[in-house]
């Protein structure tokens, strides 16, 4: 069954979308804890009012964890749903 | 009314509620699913706000709040760590374990594996990282009732003086944990963490409005005012005024600071998709996609919650101030109740003072209530079905005896919490949350990933990842400064206290960060790969099984 083409493609699918996008968030994230903890002029300089670099970066990892959830559920729903589905039925039926 | 008397009340009518939901739940179960899993039956919308609800533990409403209050952007920090956190049980964890598992975190490890000595080492892990997480709301909502009630030392309430108000709490909190648990199961358990996702976001949103409106909806006004009143100036907008502290002229202590808060920074992100109570909540949707729809709908309510913790926190320092604050509880936890107080005043006189101080306690005990209710079914789960079933009856013990099994699981893990608790309520036990992450993140998280990713892993390597995490994380937390050897300078003439568990004069650590999760996570990953290697074991077969049917869900309990 791991050998059919089918499977093969839906693994691909599945690993090309979560491996990258975890080795960019995680990436992003220690970036964030680096410069937290060693770029602390830069993390104070202040862009408008009192609203820091610190501050719009704390707030991009919000925004970029919400878009990655995002495009995710996109991704799944579109492209490894259907795959897993159809996997799932030809399976099923077999055991019958 | 008084306030207190208003808080027990809002408090009653929760625990009435959530007590006829438990009951309602106890009648629909009947099987294992429905004990362990809540029959599968919720939506994806339904456990992501359980989900929600058993994450928000009182340590990030009241905890986070208190560190933004006092120490100002670093308390930031641990909001953006929990939040993006989300992101590993998303991509890596929820979908595929809910696929592949059937009610504990050790089903998806002992699949492939022998299940005898996997299932063991999942139990011990999961039970040690419930306890220490349980024990740390335990006591801190025994110190908390002492201060939302307002019993100052010397005054009384029913005739309870504040160290017995602390004990009565304890056990209060832990016998209806215990009842949720043993009477509505995870059916029941679920519905109590929805009831207070809801009481949380919508006191935490309540306040936000009122916060913002002070400050004409503008936040770098409100910023501004939280900077000028800490008397920081604008270094409490920035890091490092809790976390990677400059120490002068001595540069090892810098990095020392500086390398714990990339430590913390590690285990707070790597942890949560390790925690037991979170993972068995992918098991309580029928397939899948509810999975993933419901780490969707939590990481939108936690992201919201963390965005408005931001407004609550630097709120609390601009408007109570954390001179008010640190007089009431040291490490900031009342922030929250008395910014509430503060707005409630504003807006409504004494009454509306009064009104929002209730509001917000009793949203406060709902939140521990229900962590604490999570914690024990999923060490109870993990007590009963692997232990019990798999390890002492080598699974053949019905279904039946495992629901009776689990059911007393609970009820000695809630008593044994209760005890533990009431000896520990003098002891500064905060740091056992982070422990509980660090553990979570040494122990669960390597076996959970490779078990699911490497087709060389096997049973020893299982093992060893479990044991070695768990066990690095534990001996360097003990030598660390947060059990011994921490002084905290007396400011103003004032003496020097103890920032340690232990109290001045006992000092035996040699691990100088108090997090271990820097050396302690490798430390598991390298254990888990090495014990691997050691063993000729290995079934290219199975995980070939393990792999089709965590993608596909064919063959999904």
């Amino acid at each position: 069954m791991e050998q059919t083409p089918e499977f093969v493609a839906l693994r691909h699918a599945f690993r090309r979308f979560v491996f990258p996008m975890t080795a960019v968030f995680l990436g992003w994230y220690l970036l964030y804890v680096l410069l937290s903890a060693y770029a602390r002029d830069f993390m104070a300089h202040k862009v408008t009012g009192n609203i820091n670099v610190a501050l719009i970066f704390g707030l991009a990892q919000f925004a970029s964890t919400f878009l990655i959830a995002y495009w995710y559920s996109r991704y799944a729903n579109s492209r490894l749903d259907p795959l897993a589905e159809k996997m799932r039925e030809t399976l099923e039926r077999a055991e019958r | 009314m008084s306030s207190r008397t208003l808080t027990l009340l809002l408090f009653l009518v929760f625990v009435a509620i959530t007590l006829m939901i438990t009951v309602w739940a106890s009648r629909q179960t009947k099987t294992a699913t429905d004990f362990y899993a809540g029959g599968r039956s919720f939506s994806g919308f339904q456990n992501g706000l359980a989900i929600s609800g058993d994450y928000m533990s009182a340590a990030s409403f009241l905890g986070i709040a208190g560190l933004i209050a006092l120490f100002g952007y670093d308390g930031f920090l641990y909001s953006i760590g929990f939040l993006v956190a989300w992101l590993v049980a998303l991509l890596l964890v929820a979908e595929l374990m809910r696929n592949s598992g059937r009610y504990t975190m050790a089903d998806v490890l002992s699949y492939r594996m022998k299940q005898r000595p996997v299932r063991t080492a999942a139990a011990v892990s999961t039970i040690t990282v419930s306890i220490f997480y349980l024990l740390a709301q335990m006591v801190g909502a025994g110190a908390l009732v002492a201060l939302l009630l307002g019993i100052k030392p010397g005054t009384t309430f029913l005739g309870l003086n504040a160290d017995q108000a602390k004990i009565a709490t304890i056990i209060l909190v832990g016998t209806l944990m215990i009842v949720y648990v043993t009477v509505g199961g995870m059916k029941g358990t679920t519905y109590v963490q929805i009831v207070k996702a809801g009481m949380l976001m919508t006191g935490a949103a309540l306040m936000t409005v009122l916060v913002l409106t002070k400050f004409n909806f503008n936040v770098s006004e409100m910023l501004g005012a939280a900077a000028e009143k800490s008397g920081q100036g604008s270094a409490f907008l920035e890091p490092g005024l809790r976390y990677g502290k400059e120490v002068p002229g001595d540069a090892l202590a810098t990095l020392y600071s500086k390398l714990d808060l990339i430590s913390l920074g590690l285990a707070l992100v790597l942890g949560t998709a390790g925690l037991p109570h979170i993972l068995i909540r992918f098991y309580t949707v029928p397939t899948a996609q509810a999975a993933r729809k419901s780490v969707l709908w939590a990481i939108t309510l936690i992201g919201t919650f963390y965005l408005m913790t931001l407004a609550l926190g630097f709120g609390a320092a601009a408007i109570v101030g954390s001179k008010a604050i640190v007089a009431q509880d040291k490490a900031g936890n009342t922030a929250a109740p008395q910014l509430a107080q503060a707005l409630g005043e504003d807006f409504g006189g004494e009454t509306g003072g009064a009104v929002m101080l209730a509001i917000i306690a009793s949203v406060a005990f709902a939140t521990i209530l229900a962590v604490v209710a999570g914690l024990t079914l999923a060490s109870s789960s993990s007590l009963a079905h692997d232990f019990y079933a798999n390890v002492v009856k080598r699974g053949s013990a019905t279904e039946r005896e495992e629901v009776v099994v689990a059911r007393g699981a609970a009820l000695v893990i809630g008593a044994i919490a209760i005890v533990l608790s009431i000896f520990a309520t003098t002891l500064n036990v905060a740091f056992l949350v982070a422990l509980a992450f660090a553990i979570a993140a040494s122990a669960n998280l390597p076996s959970i990933l490779l078990s699911l990713f490497w087709r060389r892993f096997n049973t020893a390597g299982a093992v060893a990842g479990i044991y070695g995490g768990l066990i690095s994380a534990v001996v360097l937390v003990f030598f660390s400064p947060v059990v011994s050897g921490k002084v905290v300078p007396g400011v103003g003439g004032a003496a020097d206290t103890s920032g340690s568990l232990f109290g001045l004069g006992t000092d035996f650590h040699w691990f100088p960060l108090e997090n271990p999760g820097l050396v302690s996570i490798p430390f598991g990953f390298l254990c888990a790969v090495i014990g691997t290697y050691l063993s000729k074991e290995r079934d290219d077969a199975k995980f070939a099984e393990v792999e089709v049917r965590s993608l596909t869900g064919a063959g999904a309990h």
